[in-house]
C-alpha cells in the first residue's frame, strides 16, 4: 500500500503553496532527509524533506501548480518492496470522494497547468481542480468548506478556458449559482480583479472594502499599454496583511527628532575594535537595539492585541523590514534587547542576504514583538509605516542628516539629526505610553552607551 | 359595480390557468375568463384527448401484432364511437380538475366572451348578460387556432381540422393529411394504425421540419414503411369536395400536378393566434402577422396588459405557454424571475414511433458557429428496446465541442418523449459531457442509450 505524500505545512500561516519544483521523478527512490520538491510559500520557497523511504510511484501534482491546499495529496511513494506499477489505482479505490474522470481533458495530468492565481482566498474550486490534476489524485479534503462557488460545471469550465475567477462573478442562477451567460458576459479582465484589488488596497486603504473587488474593477484598467505581472504568493500576503492592518489597526503615529552625533562616534569607535573580528556595525543594527530596549523600558508598548487578551512579552524580538526583488519580507532579530551589538549586526546580515535568496526558514520572519524599517539610506526624512499585524507598533527610521539644531547651551548649531515614527496599534497602546516610548529611545540613541549595558 | 381583480386572465388554457394559480399562489385576487371549457384547447381539444386516441391505435397496434409476442388473437376489432368516448371522458375528468383547481385557488370563472373595453378594464359577454371586470393587470392567454386552407375551408364533413380529426363519426378510408408537423404526424400516426389508408403531403423537403434531419429521414423511412405515404416537396393546389369524398390537386416536386381521391383531409398547416375581437386595436397593443409583441415577461406596449402563450410566438406548446404565464406572473408580483427564453423548451411527437427533442439540431448548432461532437446510439444496441420488441430508433446529442455543452438531443423511438426530460434537467443544469458520462443509469432501461449516446459523441460507447 502506498503512502500519501502530502502538501506540507512550511510555516504555522501556510494554508497553501505552491508546488515550485520536483527534484524527484516518478521511479526515483528515496530516503529520509532526501530533498523532494521545491515549495513556495506565502513567504519563501522551501525545501521539502522526504520522512519515509522508498520509491516514487506517483507525482500527483505537477511543478509549476499553485495554490495546493495543505493535506492535498501530491505524490505516492511505494515504501520498500512495492513495485511502482500496483500503486497507482489504489488510493483511487480507496477513497470515498469521487474520481475525477479520466477523459475530462481539464484533467488529465499532461495538460494540467497552474491553477489560476487567484485560488489564495477564495479558490475552493480552482484548487479542486489542481488537486484532481491526476486521475488518481484523490480529492483534497478541503473542498467541502461553507464558502464554495456555486457554478454549473459548464460555467466552470467555460470560466476556465478563459481564465476567468468564478469567484469574482456574480451569478444570475437560482441562489446566485453562476451559470453560463454570467461567465460569457463576464469581461476577460474578471481575472485582473484580484489584481486590482491589491492595487486599490494599497491606494485607498481605509476605503476599500474587506470583500474582493467586483469584477469591474478590472475595466477601470485604463487604456495605456501596459503589461501585467501575476501575483506571487508573497505578494498577494503583503497586500492581505498590510490591507488587514490598514484597515482593521487604528494608527497612531509619534514623530520625534533624535541627535545622531554622539551615537555616530560610539559606531566609529566600535566598529575601529570590531574589525578584527570582521563586524561592522550599521546604524540599523544600533536602532535594532535602541528599539528593543526601550521596548523593555516601556514594556507597555511590547504588546500584541488579540481578540480577549493584551498579551505584554518579556523580551523584545525584532522583525527588521528587508526589500526584496519579491518584496517585503521581515526577519526577525531574537532577544534584541540581551543580544550584543554584534550578534544582531551578524545576525542581521546573514537573514538579509538569506531573505534576498527566499531562503529564510519560517521561524526566521515570524514571531516577532515589535518592527522596524528604515529608509534613511534612501534619503527619506520621515515616513509613518503600516504595523504589521499581529505586533502592537513599528518603528519607521529616517535618514540621518546635518540640520541647524538648538545645542544644550541654547546656541544655534549643526548637528546630525534623524527623525523617527512609531507607529502604535491605539486599541493596544494609549498615546502617552507610545510617547514614553519614543522618549526611551530618543534618550538611549542620543546616549548610546545607556545600551551597551 | 364592477368586480375589481389583481389579475385577470383571458383564457384558461395550460397558459392562463397555470398563471391564474401561480397569482392566487403569490396572494393576488384572480379571475379567469374562458368561452368554452375550462383548459382550453390543450386539456379538451388537443394534448390530452389525442394521446388518449393514440393510446388506443398503440393498444390497437400491439393486438395486431400478438404473435409477436407469441400471444393469440382472434377476431381483432375496435369501436369508433367507444374509442371517441373515451378519449372525451379522459378530457372531461382533467376539464373537472382545473374547475377543482380554480375552487381551490379561490379562482373566480367567468364564462363568456372576453373583451378589453379600457385600461385595466374588460367585458364578459355570455347570451344577453354581458358583466364588466376590473383589474390593475390583464392577461391574454387566448391561445390560437388550426389555419386553413386558404381554397378549401375546413367543414367538419370531408375536410377536417384537428377538431374534427379528434372526434370521427366514421373511420376514413383514405386519408389526405396535409402539413407533417407534430399535430399532422400524429394524426397520420392514429389513422394509419387504425387501419386507413393515410397520405401526408409536405410542402418542405421533409417530414416533422423542426426536427433534426436525421430525425426527419429516420421518420420518412420508419412510416413508410408501415405503410403510410409521405410526399415531401409537394403543395395541394385544389380540393374539390362531394358527397363521397374529395378529389385533391397535388403539386408534386417534379413541377407535375395529380389529382387523387381522397375519403377525408386533415388540414394540420399551422395555427392562427386568437386576437381578434378580443379589443386590443382599441387600447393600441401591438401585434406583428397577428401576434403580440411582449418583452421577456409577457409586457405589451400597454401597460397593465400582457400576453402569454399561442398568442405571443413559436413554440406552440402548451408548456411554453405555462412557463411563460409563470415568469410573467412573477414578474408582476414583483418576484424576480428569468425573463422567458426558448433555448430548452422540449418538443414531443406522440406518433408510433414517438420524436422528441430539445435544443439545437446538428445542422443548427453548426449554422450558428459550434464546432460539433455528435454521438448517435441505436435502439438495436439496447437490452431493454429488444425486449420491449421496439429495436428500432435512435439518440442523437450533439456536443459543443469546445464547452462540453449539450447543444441539443434528439431522439426517436419508443417512449423518447418520457426520456427527453433527461436531457432537459442537463441543459437547465448546465452539466457538460463529463457529468453525464459520470451519471449511473439505471439497467436496463431505455434511459441507458442517452448515457450510449453521449458516451459515443466523445467515442467511447459500450455497445456500439
Amino acid at each position: 500500500m502506498p503512502i500519501e505524500i502530502k502538501m506540507p505545512a512550511l510555516s504555522p500561516t501556510m494554508e497553501e503553496g505552491t508546488l515550485a519544483k520536483w527534484l524527484v521523478k516518478e521511479g526515483d527512490t528515496v530516503k529520509s532527509g532526501d530533498i523532494m520538491a521545491e515549495i513556495e510559500t506565502d513567504k519563501a520557497t522551501m525545501e521539502f524533506e522526504a520522512v519515509d523511504e522508498g520509491t516514487i510511484a506517483k507525482i500527483t501534482v505537477p511543478e509549476g501548480t499553485d495554490g495546493v491546499k495543505v493535506g492535498a495529496v501530491i505524490a505516492l511513494l511505494n515504501g520498500d518492496g512495492e513495485e511502482a506499477g500496483e500503486s497507482t489505482p489504489e488510493p483511487a479505490a480507496k477513497e470515498s470522494e469521487p474520481r475525477p474522470s479520466p477523459e475530462d481533458p481539464n484533467k488529465t495530468g499532461s495538460e494540467a497547468k497552474p491553477a489560476p492565481e487567484n485560488v489564495e482566498d477564495h479558490g475552493k474550486p480552482a484548487d479542486t481542480e489542481a488537486a484532481r490534476s491526476d486521475a488518481a489524485a484523490p480529492a483534497p479534503t478541503a473542498q467541502h468548506d461553507g464558502d464554495r462557488v456555486k457554478a454549473s460545471p459548464l460555467a466552470r469550465r467555460i470560466a476556465a478556458d478563459k481564465g476567468l475567477d468564478l469567484s469574482q462573478l456574480t451569478g444570475s442562477g437560482p441562489n446566485g449559482r453562476i451559470v453560463k451567460a454570467d461567465v460569457e458576459q463576464a469581461k476577460p479582465g474578471a481575472a485582473l480583479a484580484p489584481k486590482a484589488e491589491a492595487a486599490q488596497a494599497a491606494a485607498a486603504p481605509a476605503s476599500a472594502a474587506p470583500s474582493p473587488a467586483p469584477a469591474a474593477a478590472a475595466a477601470q484598467l485604463p487604456d495605456v499599454p501596459h503589461e501585467t505581472t501575476k501575483l506571487s504568493n508573497m505578494r498577494k500576503t503583503i497586500a492581505r496583511r498590510l490591507t488587514e492592518s490598514k484597515q482593521q489597526v487604528p494608527h497612531i503615529y509619534l514623530t520625534v527628532d533624535v541627535r545622531l552625533d554622539k551615537l555616530l562616534a560610539l559606531r566609529g569607535d566600535l566598529n575601529a575594535s570590531l574589525s578584527a573580528r570582521g563586524v561592522k556595525l550599521s546604524v540599523n543594527d544600533l536602532m535594532i537595539k535602541a528599539l528593543a530596549a526601550a521596548l523593555i523600558q516601556v514594556p507597555k508598548c511590547n504588546v500584541m492585541f488579540t481578540p480577549n487578551e493584551l498579551v505584554s512579552f518579556k523580551r523584545a524580538d525584532i522583525s527588521v523590514a528587508v526589500s526584496t526583488p519579491e518584496g517585503l519580507i521581515t526577519p526577525v532579530i531574537t532577544e534584541a534587547d540581551t543580544a550584543s551589538l554584534s550578534s544582531i549586526s551578524t545576525r542581521m546580515k546573514d537573514l538579509a542576504a538569506r531573505a534576498r535568496d527566499k531562503k529564510l526558514k519560517p521561524e526566521e520572519f515570524t514571531g516577532g514583538t515589535a518592527s522596524i524599517s528604515n529608509m534613511g539610506m534612501f534619503g527619506i526624512k520621515q515616513f509613518e509605516a503600516v504595523i504589521n499585524p499581529p505586533q502592537g507598533m513599528i518603528l519607521a527610521v529616517g535618514a540621518g542628516e546635518k540640520r541647524p539644531w538648538v545645542m544644550e547651551d541654547g546656541t544655534l548649531g549643526v548637528a546630525t539629526i534623524m527623525s523617527a515614527t512609531g507607529s502604535f496599534d491605539h486599541r493596544a497602546i494609549d498615546g502617552a505610553d507610545g510617547a514614553e516610548l519614543m522618549q526611551a529611545f530618543k534618550t538611549l540613541v542620543e546616549n548610546p552607551l545607556g545600551m551597551l549595558a | 359595480m364592477a368586480d375589481q381583480y389583481d389579475l385577470i386572465v383571458l383564457g384558461s388554457g395550460p397558459g392562463g390557468y397555470v398563471s391564474a394559480i401561480r397569482a392566487s399562489q403569490l396572494g393576488m385576487k384572480v379571475a379567469i375568463v374562458e368561452r368554452e371549457r375550462l383548459g382550453g384547447i390543450c386539456l379538451n381539444w388537443g394534448c390530452i384527448p389525442t394521446k388518449a386516441l393514440l393510446r388506443t391505435s398503440e393498444v390497437y397496434h400491439y393486438m395486431t401484432h400478438a404473435a409477436d409476442y407469441g400471444l393469440k388473437a382472434d377476431n381483432i376489432g375496435f369501436d369508433l364511437g367507444k374509442i371517441v368516448d373515451r378519449s372525451r371522458k379522459v378530457a372531461g375528468q382533467l376539464n373537472a380538475g382545473v374547475k377543482g383547481l380554480m375552487k381551490k385557488h379561490k379562482i373566480a370563472v367567468h364564462e363568456g366572451v372576453g373583451k378589453l373595453t379600457g385600461k385595466g378594464k374588460l367585458t364578459v359577454t355570455q347570451g344577453d348578460k354581458t358583466t364588466e371586470l376590473t383589474a390593475t393587470h390583464i392577461m391574454i392567454a387566448t391561445g390560437a387556432r388550426a389555419r386553413d386552407l386558404p381554397f378549401a375551408k375546413a367543414d367538419g364533413k370531408r375536410i377536417w381540422t384537428y377538431r374534427h380529426a379528434m372526434v370521427p363519426e366514421v373511420m376514413p378510408t383514405k386519408l389526405l393529411v396535409i402539413g407533417s408537423g407534430a399535430i399532422g404526424i400524429e394524426f397520420a400516426s392514429f389513422y394509419n394504425d387504425m387501419g386507413a389508408d393515410v397520405t401526408v403531403v409536405e410542402m418542405l423537403p421533409r417530414i416533422l421540419p423542426v426536427e433534426d434531419e436525421e430525425v426527419s429521414a429516420f421518420m420518412e423511412k420508419r412510416l413508410t414503411k408501415e405503410g403510410i405515404r409521405i410526399v415531401t416537396g409537394a403543395g395541394v393546389e385544389k380540393i374539390d369536395t362531394s358527397a363521397s369524398g374529395v378529389k385533391a390537386t397535388i403539386k408534386g416536386k417534379d413541377g407535375k400536378s395529380t389529382a387523387e381521391d381522397y375519403s377525408h383531409v386533415i388540414v394540420a398547416i399551422g395555427i392562427v393566434p386568437n386576437t381578434e375581437n378580443i379589443g386590443l386595436e382599441e387600447l393600441g397593443v401591438a401585434t406583428e402577422r397577428g401576434q403580440i409583441k411582449v418583452d421577456g415577461y409577457g409586457r405589451t406596449n400597454v401597460e397593465g396588459v400582457y400576453a402569454i402563450g399561442d398568442v405571443t410566438g413559436a413554440p406552440w406548446l402548451a408548456h411554453k405557454a405555462s412557463h411563460e404565464g409563470i415568469v410573467c406572473v412573477e414578474a408582476i408580483a414583483g418576484e424576480k424571475p428569468h425573463p422567458f427564453e426558448t433555448w430548452n423548451i422540449p418538443g414531443c411527437t406522440y406518433s408510433r414511433p414517438q420524436v422528441a427533442s430539445v435544443g439545437l439540431t446538428e445542422a443548427k448548432a453548426k449554422e450558428a458557429g459550434h464546432d460539433v461532437k455528435v454521438g448517435k446510439f441505436p435502439f438495436i444496441g439496447n437490452g431493454k428496446a429488444i425486449a420491449l420488441g421496439e429495436a428500432d430508433g435512435f439518440v442523437k446529442t450533439v456536443f459543443d465541442a469546445k464547452t462540453g455543452e449539450l447543444l441539443g438531443a434528439h431522439m426517436v423511438g419508443a417512449e423518447v418523449t418520457e426520456l427527453i426530460q433527461g436531457y432537459v434537467i442537463a441543459r437547465q443544469l448546465e452539466t457538460t459531457e463529463a457529468e453525464l458520462q459520470e451519471t449511473v443509469f439505471a439497467h436496463p432501461t431505455l434511459s441507458e442509450m442517452m448515457h450510449e449516446s453521449v458516451l459515443a459523441a466523445y467515442d467511447r460507447p459500450i455497445h456500439i
